[in-house]
């Protein structure tokens, strides 16, 4: 096991798309690992994705449960996930791993379904809602080389909650 | 911290941080509004030399533009950032003591403001005010959410919302 380096923005390694993953071998159980053990190193991390750690695969690590609060299917490990079904949008804060000290303001879908294969290569479905729902489309977004500064919307001008409206 | 305020029109941000720019400064964070007619300026500017050649670099560019322009040395660093975990949103027909009152039950109630703007729209004749507040609740939301139910009898409208940010 070993904490590897994240990549840290403006390294535009960041902004390139990752390439599908093939061999389920050993080298990349290991690498799973390896790179969830680098998401628990990070205090009050919930996700982590491979390009983070400059290996352009598409893998990406989502894991909620540590909060009850959050609706959630516990330890997530998405290789080759594609989001087949949104529904709803909400703004919500996040901050990234690798963005230090900046958070801002992204709409995201409510709920999505994704389909993605496991560590082993198994095709898994899962369906998400709200924080995990959020944690799966910030990180499936860096496999496509997108962080969540490309989708930042204004601190400042909402107004209420739209669930407020239904007091 | 450079304050710089003064009749809004066209162009201001540019002429001001090109003169800056050229005078040497590296902005930092920074908060630059219309209120009411003027345009309002807050900058951190990194500058080597002393408050008053920083003057001298800004004095012509802020004279010309008419803007009031205030300096002060600060103690400040980038790179500080406290993050806040709770929203609040707060309307009401307008009138004076407004904002003393949410903000004076909210700061008892343990809540350290980071971010405050707020607006008047509505009619001439029936201004609405509108504050939206991002702060850091230190002994819980429990506390500022019965401090804002106290609100709703004063004919002020508030809500909250948790900002839970993803780390990820």
């Amino acid at each position: 096991m070993a904490i590897l380096d994240i990549l840290l923005f403006p390294d535009l390694a960041l902004k390139q798309a990752s390439e599908t993953v093939t061999d389920f071998d050993e080298e990349f159980q290991k690498f799973v690992a390896d790179l969830d053990e680098t998401r628990l190193h990070a205090p009050g991390c919930v996700g982590i994705a491979a390009p983070q750690v400059g290996r352009f695969q598409r893998v990406a690590l989502v894991d909620v449960s540590a909060n009850p609060k959050h609706k959630n299917n516990g330890y997530l490990v998405l290789v080759n996930p594609e989001i087949i079904e949104w529904e709803g949008y909400k703004k919500g804060r996040e901050g990234c791993l690798s963005v230090p000290d900046y958070t801002g303001n992204v709409m995201r879908a409510t709920s999505i379904v994704v389909e993605a294969q496991d560590a082993k290569g198994t095709l898994q479905r899962y369906e998400c809602e709200g924080f995990e729902a959020r944690a799966v489309q910030h990180e499936i977004d860096h496999l496509d080389g997108l962080l969540f500064l490309d989708r930042l919307v204004s601190r400042r001008n909402d107004l209420f909650e739209r669930k407020n409206y239904k007091k | 911290m450079l304050t710089l305020v003064g009749e809004d029109r066209a162009g201001i941000v540019a002429k001001l941080t090109h003169a800056l720019y050229e005078g040497g400064c590296n902005l930092g964070e920074a908060s630059m509004m219309r209120l009411g007619g003027n345009f309002t300026m807050m900058l951190m500017v990194g500058f080597s030399g002393k408050v008053k050649a920083l003057k001298e670099v800004v004095n012509p560019v802020s004279e010309s533009l008419g803007l009031h322009l205030h300096v002060d040395e600060i103690k400040a660093a980038l790179h500080t950032h406290l993050d806040p975990d709770v929203r609040i949103s707060v309307y009401g027909a307008d009138r004076p003591g407004i904002v003393s009152e949410v903000t004076g039950a909210l700061a008892e109630s343990g809540l350290h403001i980071l971010d405050l703007e707020s607006d008047v729209g509505g009619s001439v004749e029936s201004p609405i005010y509108i504050m939206h507040i991002e702060g850091h609740a230190a002994e819980g939301v429990g506390s500022l959410r019965a401090a804002l139910s106290l609100m709703k009898d004063r004919g002020i409208e508030t809500s909250l919302e948790e900002i839970d940010t993803l780390l990820g």
